[in-house]
């Protein structure tokens, strides 16, 4: 695991989603105020195939965090990458900190 | 071998006839002729009086696209039938037509009786019954500014309605002491005419016209025989109608002695081989003027012909009025007729409502009922009434007011029979309803759709809807209305708590009533409700997270990620600069152009870091957002309108353009769309929209409710003769009230569709400001247009704002899963199989 150093704290968007490009992969990072979490998923939806779910509406559903894609509102747990409408399709997820006002995203070798 | 069978007259009963014998099994034994002395096959005589409220001749046909071909009918249109010779068995038309029977159905209906008064034949002296006699009324008010109604009943007073419309001054004349006298009391009619003459109508009763000669200041004049005179232009005979038996008496069959075919109860004359029905018919010395009872006579008829058993028993005869906006109902026995009968009145002066009951001497049975300004109780009383339900201990308690905390003592749908008749117009019991609910009949609509039962008169629906809704209940469905998992309310409900505690904000709303963090329900649709009521900017920081993705950039998502461009093109109209100002930055950003079905020009393709400067390029050659991306008013469509088409009434551009300026910007339900069209030719299709506007001689029409797109909807008719002021006045209502009590995303026309009371109340509401809401609506709006904004000027001014407009917040680099190739000479997205081919190719 690395982890890149992506933006300062005060670029993210309360309770929305921003994209960084990271190694060559869109990563969509949302900042969900409620809890206090930064959550960091592929930004491809694989339905409408297309790079948007940074721009998708956040929230939660029974529970747990979810991002609703723009495009035909599939949602994806914003924890697992598990879609809640097909539980056979998932996004990659990674796992974020956030450390004096910096967002890390942690990336496999 | 089959059998000939001809029906004279196609009216609303001799169809409804045809209708029930060629789906019953014996279809095929005979061949089926039919007389029809009207230039048009049966119609709904019944909804008459919507003509004038824009239904067309085929709008009221009861008579289904190509069913006498399909069914094998031989039909003679505008053909009398003129003599019977019983001994042949022979029917002779006046066109010279003969048919040998060997059963006869005679639906000959009635005619509206016209006193014969010397000059009652003058110019413009007409009657109510067909589609003809209402386009010679049409004529008549025209060149006339009076008009007078001869007949106070139930009739009378509609046909004083469509006199009203016409945009007369009117009259009603009646020889009787009251109106309605044959249906309601004293006392009812007395509130009754106070109602009436409140509406702007002038009431005479006790009048006996004894001539009508030349008027001096208009067409004609009544003379009475106490003296008094009425100058008029228009006269209306409305005084009762007398059955057509002219065909019978010529062939000697049995008639009444005032008139009317008599029948036994298997609706036979007295020739076993001849059946008479409908309003021609006189059974038990009674002639019945309402079409329920006619049904029921086609359908002893059919049982008869079919040999199963049937009789026609005598029909009910009560009635519940829409009568220009005033309730009135009567029930059974409503003059207390019965032996040792009992009243019981309720009498409220201020706010003109009369009610009587007509109870049993041992107070169990309802014998008949009174109700004025207020028929509420109707479907509850005339269930008591005709399946002989015991009345509760005190039966004043079924009329007398109740405070808000105190159920309604009305029958629960449970209480009642299964054989309890819910539809009397179609005969469906409350058993055959719950059989098609249980089928899977979960809606009103498909309930009508099924059973028949609410598709006649209408008056049964809200009783069919209590029994579905008690229906479904038992059956375990739960009817949530809950917006979503964070809010146990409905978008109403929480319309209602953002104004009354004035909340401002999201988090403060789902901290007060809510739990959870919200999702892509509750949030669009609270942000919609906070832009309705305060008219914030949409981006503001606290509103941001809020907003779907096409709000957030204010402009459309495509399917690959990429944004279309809509800007405002008021009315649909554009200077050829302007164009070229389009034209110049569709080509410099190299975007895909096409004119839109609103009547204006999408510009499609772009990337999201370009939308500010594509906008600003806009805004600067003076375009404004067009709000394609919001839940809130689109385009008003118009057609070119009186400056230059030839048929032009008025200016129906600049109409169009005034409304779309006022409702820009508007955050609604739903999207909102209007359109304004010059005359009736509706070039700009008014009536599909959810605000129609047609230009007429007499001012303008406002359609509400319409709809195109997945379930077209006709729009209603709202209100005629309507100049700029009041026009705008009761379309900010409209809307205001819409944005208020409407479901999230629910258009206008299913909103409509779900008003309880439906168009009648909405009228009452916007235009009778019957819930004294119309200033604080007007209010509302008045603020929403004067703190309107450019979304899109305000944002390119804010260079924090604009910092969302980026793919990547760490970079500058374009998203590379963007791929246009080229089709016809401009941009379109790659496709699955091209992306592979184009995987390199520079996106500009
Ligand atoms: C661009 C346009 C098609 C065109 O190229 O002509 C269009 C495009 C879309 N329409 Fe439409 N509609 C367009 C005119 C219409 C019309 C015609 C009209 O307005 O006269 C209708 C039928 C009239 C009506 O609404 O009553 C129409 C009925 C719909 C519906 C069905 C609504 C309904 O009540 O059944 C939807 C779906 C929805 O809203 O849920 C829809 C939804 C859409 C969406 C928003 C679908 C989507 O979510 O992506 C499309 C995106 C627009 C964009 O990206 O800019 N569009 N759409 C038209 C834009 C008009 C404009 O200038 O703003
Ligand atoms: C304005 C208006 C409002 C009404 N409102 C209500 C209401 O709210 N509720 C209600 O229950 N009822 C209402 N009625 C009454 C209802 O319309 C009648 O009860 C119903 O139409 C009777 O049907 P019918 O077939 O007997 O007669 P009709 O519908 O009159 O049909 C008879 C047909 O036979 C034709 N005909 C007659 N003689 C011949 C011949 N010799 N050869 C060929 N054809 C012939 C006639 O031209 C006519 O087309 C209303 C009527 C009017 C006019
Ligand atoms: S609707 Fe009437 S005024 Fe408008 S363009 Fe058509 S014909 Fe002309
Ligand atoms: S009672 Fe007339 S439609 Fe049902």
């Amino acid at each position: 695991m690395v982890w890149f150093d992506i933006c300062a704290a005060a670029d993210l968007q309360p309770d929305s989603g921003v994209c960084a490009l990271v190694q060559g992969q869109q990563i969509a990072l949302f900042y969900m105020t409620a809890t206090e979490s930064v959550y960091a998923v592929h930004n491809f939806d694989p339905f409408g195939q297309a790079n948007v779910l940074a721009r998708g509406l956040i929230g939660d559903l029974d529970g747990q965090p979810m991002v609703a894609s723009p495009l035909y509102k599939h949602h994806f747990n914003l924890k697992t990458g598990v879609c809640l409408e097909d539980g056979g399709v998932h996004i990659p997820v990674y796992p974020v900190r956030v450390d004096n006002a910096r967002v890390y995203v942690g990336m496999p070798e | 071998m089959k059998q000939t069978l001809v029906v004279i007259g196609n009216g609303m009963v001799g169809q409804h006839f045809l209708a029930g014998l060629v789906a019953s099994p014996e279809k095929d034994q005979y061949d089926i002729v039919t007389f029809c002395e009207e230039p048009r096959p049966a119609y709904d005589r019944v909804h008459l009086s919507e003509f004038f409220a824009g239904k067309t001749a085929e709008d009221l046909s009861l008579v289904p696209e190509g069913f006498f071909a399909t069914h094998g009918i031989t039909l003679h249109l505008g053909d009398r039938a003129a003599s019977i010779d019983r001994d042949q068995k022979i029917v002779t038309s006046a066109k010279g037509v003969s048919i040998r029977y060997d059963k006869l159905v005679l639906a000959t209906g009635s005619y509206p009786f016209v006193p014969p008064v010397p000059g009652h034949d003058r110019k413009n002296c007409l009657v109510y019954r067909t589609i003809e006699d209402l386009e010679a009324m049409t004529v008549a008010a025209k060149t006339g500014k009076i008009g007078t109604v001869v007949g106070g009943g139930l009739l009378g007073l509609e046909a004083a309605k469509a006199l009203k419309d016409l945009g007369l001054e009117t009259h009603v004349v009646e020889f009787a002491p009251r109106l309605m006298a044959v249906q309601i009391d004293e006392a009812g009619g007395a509130m009754l005419r106070r109602k009436i003459e409140a509406l702007g109508v002038t009431v005479h009763t006790g009048k006996n016209t004894s001539q009508i000669t030349d008027g001096e200041t208009c067409v004609n004049k009544m003379c009475f025989a106490d003296g008094e005179e009425l100058e008029t232009d228009v006269v209306l005979f409305s005084a009762g109608i007398r059955p057509r038996d002219d065909l019978a008496r010529s062939c000697g069959l049995e008639l009444g002695q005032r008139g009317g075919i008599v029948i036994d109860n298997q609706c036979k004359t007295s020739d076993p081989d001849i059946y008479a029905i409908g309003e021609c018919a006189l059974w038990n010395g009674m002639i019945f003027g309402l079409v329920a009872p006619g049904y029921a006579m086609a359908r002893t008829v059919i049982a008869d012909l079919t040999g199963t058993a049937g009789s026609f028993t005598g029909a009910d005869m009560s009635t519940k009025l829409k009568l220009m906006g005033v309730d009135v109902a009567s029930i059974g026995d409503a003059h207390a007729k019965t032996q040792g009968a009992m009243v019981f009145t309720y009498q409220n002066g201020a706010s003109e409502v009369y009610k009587r009951l007509v109870v049993s001497e041992d107070k169990k049975r309802l014998l008949g009922a009174v109700l004025v300004g207020d028929a509420t109780e109707y479907g509850t009383l005339l269930q008591y009434c005709q399946n002989g339900i015991e009345l509760p201990e005190n039966p004043d308690a079924l009329i007398l007011p109740r405070r808000d905390d105190e159920a309604a003592p009305g029958l629960g749908p449970d209480a009642l029979p299964t054989s309890a008749q819910i539809c009397s117009c179609y005969e469906v019991s409350k058993g055959a309803i719950c059989s098609a609910i249980a089928a899977g009949c979960t809606t009103v609509n498909a309930l009508k759709a099924e059973t028949k039962a609410g598709t006649g008169c209408g008056g049964c629906v809200p009783l069919l809807k209590s029994v579905l809704n008690c229906e479904l209940a038992k059956q375990g469905y739960e009817v949530n209305t809950d917006l979503c998992e964070h809010f146990a309310y409905t978008r109403q409900d929480l319309y209602n708590v953002i104004m009354v505690e004035g909340v401002k904000t999201f988090g403060e709303l789902l901290a007060k009533h809510g739990k959870g963090a919200g999702c892509e329900i509750c949030k669009p649709a609270v942000a919609s409700i906070l832009a309705s009521y305060w008219n914030d900017y949409v981006l503001k920081t606290e509103h941001l997270s809020l907003q779907d993705t096409n709000d957030t950039f204010l402009a459309n998502m495509q399917k690959d990620g990429t944004y279309s461009v809509v800007p405002r093109i008021p009315g649909g109209e554009i200077s050829p600069d302007m164009l070229i100002v389009l034209g110049q930055v569709g080509k410099k950003y190299k975007l895909y152009t096409k004119i839109t079905g609103g009547q204006r020009v999408d510009l499609f393709g772009a990337r999201v870091e370009q939308l500010p400067t594509i906008w600003k390029e806009l805004v600067d050659a003076g375009f404004e957002s067009g709000h394609a991306y919001g839940k809130s008013l689109r385009t008003v469509k118009s057609c070119v309108g009186s400056t230059w088409c030839r048929y032009g009434v008025d200016d129906s551009v600049g109409l169009a353009i005034e409304l779309e300026n006022r409702y820009k910007g508007l955050r609604s339900p739903h999207k909102i769309k209007f359109a304004v069209s010059g005359c009736t030719r509706e070039c700009a299709e008014a009536q599909g929209k959810d605000v129609g506007v047609i230009a007429t001689e007499n001012g303008w029409s406002l359609y509400v409710c319409g709809n195109g797109g997945m379930k077209p909807r006709h729009a209603d008719l709202f209100a005629t003769g309507l100049d700029r002021q009041t026009l705008i006045q009761y379309i900010d209502r409209f809307l205001i009230f819409y944005v208020r009590t409407a479901d999230r995303l629910q258009r206008t026309s299913v909103w409509m569709e779900n008003m309880e009371g439906g168009l009648a109340y909405l009228k009452s509401v916007v235009i009778d400001d019957k819930l004294g809401l119309c200033a604080e609506l007007e209010q509302q709006m008045a603020h929403v247009v004067d703190t309107y904004q450019c979304e899109w000027k305000t944002t390119i001014e804010d260079e924090n704002k604009l910092k969302r407009f980026r793919h990547f917040i760490n970079s500058d680099q374009a998203d590379d899963n963007v791929v246009f190739v080229e089709e016809r000479g401009q941009i379109r997205p790659a496709n699955g199989e091209e992306r592979k081919h184009f995987k390199m190719l520079e996106v500009a």
